[in-house]
């Protein structure tokens, strides 16, 4: 009886936990949704920002995310991609493909803040990019690049050691079986985790602050070396700085659920496609 | 023939100089926060720093005293760990040990989805949301509190903590359990005393990566936490964690100057605390694996 008592007793408190977890972090996404959804309408989203910040859209931010988030993908995908090659097919096993572990885990541990403080000392001031599109973008591509590693390492050791080896039992080298073989064969598991880090991407602040963002730019960016107004800046720069903060606090209602929205969307897709990779693959 | 061997040397090396470059940023990383952070020991010694009760960056004479900061950032911690470990941690064990084929493939997802949510967007709902709720409750003269910053990072780090807790879980061989019932175990005691025991270092690695992400967490801190640079007493007041100090203050710091060379070393001082979390539960992973006798 005693037993049967506490087994239920216990059961019942991880029964909780699991739900004031999804509830807890499902309250979070309503609350911004409800009052967001009053905000948002076609020129919210398709204007730019009127006077100072308090009326008018937000599209400019939209495309500022954008371009910062394309460019930290094209930065980081190449490397990333061909350091997952390395480490899974090339790499002698030992103390350098431990080394190189290690510090891929400690970048993907090192806080965001200090991944901004290296872009405004690097990118910004040393290069002399400036605050900018490409500072920023760089900023997040580091960022980005471990995540983008372990993700398309898992897809490559996936890939069956038997069909390596039968290509080159055909004759193919090394390099043509890594790219006519290897490769297509670990696609959607790549393409899944570069989809994820793009939701992640889009959702930092802490690496812009310094290096891309502003609360105010005058129209669209014109070329990489210019600052942009993007989406999770642009939240905290409405709630801390200007100079109407009831009506600024209404458009990052709207700014919150746009970027809830995209990341939620970009990350809930790539969640969809890996699971039912794994279904696929058993 | 040469020219096939030539092509295929050009790709290996291609492959290995790309790869370091993850290696090149580490270092690199820590080279810039070393050069442009240590000038401020010319000014201040390295205890009176760290140790220093006032941060005082823009008077004449400035003070660079962190020690309230790194209070703050380890009360804002200590705090989230308290909301994030019961949390995640009985979530994971839910997920893995009670929750059904279709649930947990429901539910799994929406943890991980949930985990993708921007910080920014907690910091917000931080501060519309419960800021208001806490001032009420506590009558106090401001929401924005060491309390308010410790509830949004847990809320924000279980998903987190709970994803790693349940791949750990995942690693207990079926086997145990079976041994367990086999002995006339109940299901809660083989739970209690058998899997939990044997992914313990699993779990720990779960509950130290948590620590490490609330501890380099910014925009939420910087937007609930408060913002004073004071010693703090109790968690209803406000606080100024390390990674909200840099946030805050970095833009308005003259580049070269002592502030900025301060804040430079409050980053590299951040970093090695990560650091020393990553390699803590990078070896408490490994053994955990070699213990349950997993390739390393």
């Amino acid at each position: 009886m005693r037993k049967e008592f506490s087994q239920n007793l216990g059961f019942f408190g991880l029964f909780l936990c699991m739900a004031a977890t999804i509830l807890t972090l499902g309250a979070i996404v309503y609350f911004i949704a409800a009052r967001g959804l009053g905000v948002l309408s076609w020129g919210f989203l398709t204007q730019a920002p009127r006077s100072a910040m308090t009326a008018g859209g937000i599209a400019p931010v939209i495309v500022g995310t954008l371009y910062i988030t394309l460019g930290a993908i094209i930065f980081a995908l190449p490397l990333g991609l061909a350091c997952a090659i390395y480490l899974c097919e090339y790499s002698p096993k030992g103390i350098v493909v431990n080394i190189l572990r290690i510090s891929i885990n400690n970048l993907a541990g090192v806080p965001s803040v200090v991944f901004g403080l290296f872009g405004l000392a690097v990118f910004v001031k040393f290069f002399g990019f400036g605050v900018s599109i490409l500072s920023g973008s760089l900023t997040l591509g580091i960022l980005a690049l471990p995540m983008i590693i372990s993700s398309a390492q898992e897809a490559l050791i996936a890939v069956p050691q038997s069909i390596r080896e039968a290509s080159l039992s055909l004759g193919a080298s090394k390099w043509e079986t890594i790219k006519n073989i290897v490769l297509p064969t670990a696609l959607p598991g790549i393409l899944t985790g570069v989809i994820l880090s793009i939701g992640r991407v889009a959702g930092e602040t802490a690496p812009i602050l310094f290096t891309a963002a502003a609360f105010y730019t005058r129209g669209y960016p014109k070329s990489i070396f210019s600052e942009v107004m993007a989406l999770p800046y642009h939240i905290y720069a409405l709630m801390t700085e200007g100079a109407h903060p009831d009506k600024q606090r209404a458009i990052a209602y709207g700014c919150s659920l746009v970027l809830l929205f995209l990341v939620l969307f970009i990350s809930g897709f790539a969640i969809f496609l890996r699971q039912r990779q794994r279904s696929l693959h058993g | 023939m040469k020219i096939f061997h030539l092509k295929e040397k050009l790709y290996k090396w291609l492959f290995t100089i790309l790869a370091f470059a993850s290696l090149f940023f580490l270092i690199g990383i820590v080279l810039v926060l070393i050069k442009e952070g240590l000038p401020i020991f010319h000014k201040v010694s390295f205890s009176k720093f760290i140790f220093g009760r006032f941060w005082y960056p823009t008077y004449s004479p400035a003070e660079f005293g962190i020690f309230p900061l790194i209070m703050a950032s380890i009360w804002v911690t200590l705090g989230a760990v308290i909301v994030c470990v019961p949390l995640g941690i009985g979530s994971a064990l839910y997920l893995n040990e009670l929750a059904g084929v279709r649930q947990k493939a429901i539910l799994k997802p929406i943890v991980e989805l949930l985990a993708s949510i921007p910080s920014v967007v907690f910091g917000f709902f931080g501060m519309v949301i419960l800021t208001p709720f806490l001032q009420k409750v506590f009558n106090l003269p401001t929401g924005l509190t060491a309390l308010n910053a410790s509830i949004i990072l847990g809320i924000m780090a279980t998903p987190t903590v709970c994803s790693i807790a349940e791949d750990a879980l995942n690693y207990v061989p079926n086997a145990f359990r079976e041994a367990s019932f086999a002995v006339g175990a109940t299901r809660w005691q083989t739970l209690t005393r058998v899997v939990i025991p044997a992914a313990g270092s699993g779990i720990s690695t779960a509950i130290i990566l948590g620590m490490s992400r609330a501890i380099g967490e910014t925009m939420t801190v910087l937007m609930v936490a408060g913002g004073a640079a004071v010693m703090p007493h109790t968690f209803l007041e406000p606080v100024r964690p390390m990674t909200a100090a840099i946030a805050a203050e970095m833009g308005e710091a003259p580049v070269g100057g002592d502030h900025y060379h301060a804040l430079f070393a409050i980053a590299l001082i951040l970093f090695v605390i990560t650091f020393v979390f990553n390699i803590i539960a990078e070896m408490i992973s490994r053994r955990f694996r070699i213990k349950l006798g997993l390739s390393g």
